[in-house]
């Protein structure tokens, strides 16, 4: 089961402001895999996964940009019809509390990956028998 | 008309002769019984022997609010606290309200005074009084009430809020004169609008006394236009008596404050030199009849001037201008004073938010504080980030009694204080 370095950034909910973070992205020559936005009004987070996050986090630093850097959960699924299905069983019958979640879809287009926020990340790294599960998904 | 004709036209000559005698009294009374005066006057080379003409108060030391904080709850008192009949407070900065005590004699003067104000402004035993101020702790709901009481007018207290049982009162009752904030007046407006003019037909209203609040000229002209009453203006705070302590009269050029009650003095609130009358200054306020705690020239940190020259009334006690502002920080909002530092210290309560803010005052009486998420306070979850606006506006509810809009912004948003920072922005146009 991979784990995945998330990026989360603190953003006011402003005109220009996800473009002050997708620039120290690409000034770095970070490329984006996914990226997701909760918002409660007049600010939000904003979760991207990134190809290079311990340079991505440093340089949010450096810009003065409120950044977090956690582990989430990457499960890859079957790109076609009841493929989320498959991994949603999984993590029912798991008891997995998940924060947040959202997909990531390849060039490819073979597999899609599902990103998986849980609260207790160590937990699901434990559980050898859903790892397995995911394994043999 | 007067309510005490002889005590309102004293000769100035007479007024002064009243004021060195009660001076001196009370001088001596805090000499003799606060071991706090007696060593600011000893601190200063003066005892209560030095007065001898009205101009050697100068000698005298200043009251700060500081003052007030250090010796809470009671040690100002020159009696015993139970001695005392009434407790109110006034906002501070360390956390423990400035606490005023009074005599029953205390209040019967604070109530006479009243009673003069209204007196002067046309209330008879005729009148319907609603009192519009929140009684409890803040003078402005208790003693208006006993002044109104002593003039005999009917006194509807229905404090502030719940606008449509306050237009049913004014209604039914007939209430001919209100007593309100000018932020309150200003929403109690809107409310009267929407209901029509033949709903303000019905009504019997005349006067409003606006107080506990600086407004403008403006300010005034509207409420005056939109309630279709005549607004007289009110001075006072709690260390004084609360409300009342100056007012305007009929002729609404500058409010009367009452010399047989208080020494005035102008003072230049960088160097603390007198200034003559007409200049503007701090103004600085001596109790000349308290009982229970006397204050010897109590530093208001309100800015105003003393007008020169006789008032067409024939009422001899001086006027000062509307209030220009303030020497320090504090800001008063729907009638309650806050200080910059309460905000500060309920925010420095809760862990990692650092001391990087803003407080921002709008029209209709809207704060905001914009407080910046530092990385410690930030775990990318947002509803955590939720929980702390929530628990943020809870605990500054709970010290200021107002409930605020907390900010969330990010980091370098705020300009990083250098020195004194700016930390108030008051947008309200009420000086």
């Amino acid at each position: 089961m991979p784990i995945l370095k998330q990026l989360s950034v603190f953003v006011q909910n402003q005109p220009g402001k996800i473009e002050r973070l997708t620039s120290v992205l690409a000034e770095n020559k970070i490329n984006i895999l996914a990226l997701n936005i909760a918002s409660s009004g007049e600010y939000g987070v904003i979760k991207i996964i990134v190809d290079k996050p311990e340079l991505a986090y440093k340089k949010y630093k450096e810009a003065g940009l409120t950044a977090y850097l956690s582990e989430v959960l990457g499960i890859l699924m079957q790109d076609k019809p009841g493929g989320l299905h498959e991994v949603a069983k999984i993590i029912a019958k798991n008891n997995l509390n998940v924060e947040n979640a959202y997909v990531y879809v390849p060039k490819s287009r073979k597999k899609a990956m599902l990103i998986l926020d849980v609260r207790d990340i160590k937990a699901a790294k434990k559980n050898i028998a859903f790892a397995g599960k995911l394994k043999s998904n | 008309m007067f309510w005490q004709k002889e005590l309102e036209t004293l000769n100035r000559s007479r007024l002064e002769a009243l004021q060195l005698k009660r001076l001196r009294e009370t001088a001596a009374r805090v000499y003799g019984k606060v071991p706090y005066y007696r060593k600011l006057f000893k601190n200063n080379g003066v005892t209560p022997a030095h007065l001898k003409a009205l101009q050697d108060i100068s000698k005298l030391p200043f009251t700060t609010r500081d003052d007030l904080q250090k010796n809470y709850p009671d040690k100002l008192l020159t009696i015993k606290h139970h001695d005392t009949m009434r407790l109110h407070t006034s906002s501070g900065t360390t956390g423990k309200p400035k606490a005023v005590f009074f005599t029953r004699q205390d209040i019967d003067v604070a109530a006479n005074n009243i009673a003069r104000c209204l007196t002067m402004t046309g209330v008879t035993k005729k009148d319907v009084l609603q009192n519009m101020m929140s009684y409890g702790l803040f003078t402005g709901g208790l003693m208006m009430h006993y002044g109104a009481e002593k003039v005999g007018a009917l006194v509807i207290p229905s404090a502030i809020g719940n606008t449509e049982r306050q237009l049913m009162l004014m209604e039914d009752f007939g209430t001919t004169s209100i007593h309100l904030t000018p932020s309150y007046a200003l929403y109690l407006s809107d409310v009267l609008e929407k209901k029509g003019r033949e709903f303000r037909k019905k009504l019997k209203l005349k006067r409003a006394y606006m107080g506990a609040e600086p407004y403008t000229e403006e300010t005034k002209n509207k409420i005056e236009k939109l309630l279709q009453v005549k607004v007289y203006n009110s001075y006072g705070l709690t260390e004084m008596n609360g409300p009342g302590v100056a007012f305007e009269c009929e002729f609404q050029a500058g409010m009367h404050l009452w010399e047989d009650s208080y020494i005035m003095e102008i003072v230049d609130p960088k160097t603390g030199k007198q200034l003559p009358d007409g200049e503007s200054g701090e103004l600085i306020l001596t109790t000349l009849t308290r009982e229970g705690m006397p204050i010897i020239r109590y530093r208001t940190r309100d800015l105003t001037a003393i007008l020169p020259g006789k008032c067409k009334c024939g009422r001899t006690h001086r006027r000062i201008t509307r209030i220009k502002g303030r020497a320090d920080d504090m800001f008063i909002l729907r009638g309650v004073n806050i200080y910059p530092q309460q905000i500060e210290r309920v925010l420095m309560s809760v862990a990692h938010v650092e001391k990087n803010y803003q407080i921002y005052l709008d029209a209709n009486d809207k704060m905001t504080v914009k407080v910046e998420i530092t990385k410690k306070l930030f775990d990318g979850d947002l509803d955590k980030l939720k929980k702390l606006q929530l628990d943020l506006t809870e605990r500054l509810r709970a010290e200021i009694l107002i409930r605020p809009n907390i900010e969330l912004v990010e980091p370098g948003t705020l300009p990083v204080s250098e020195g004194k920072a700016k930390r108030v922005f008051d947008n309200r146009k009420i000086y």
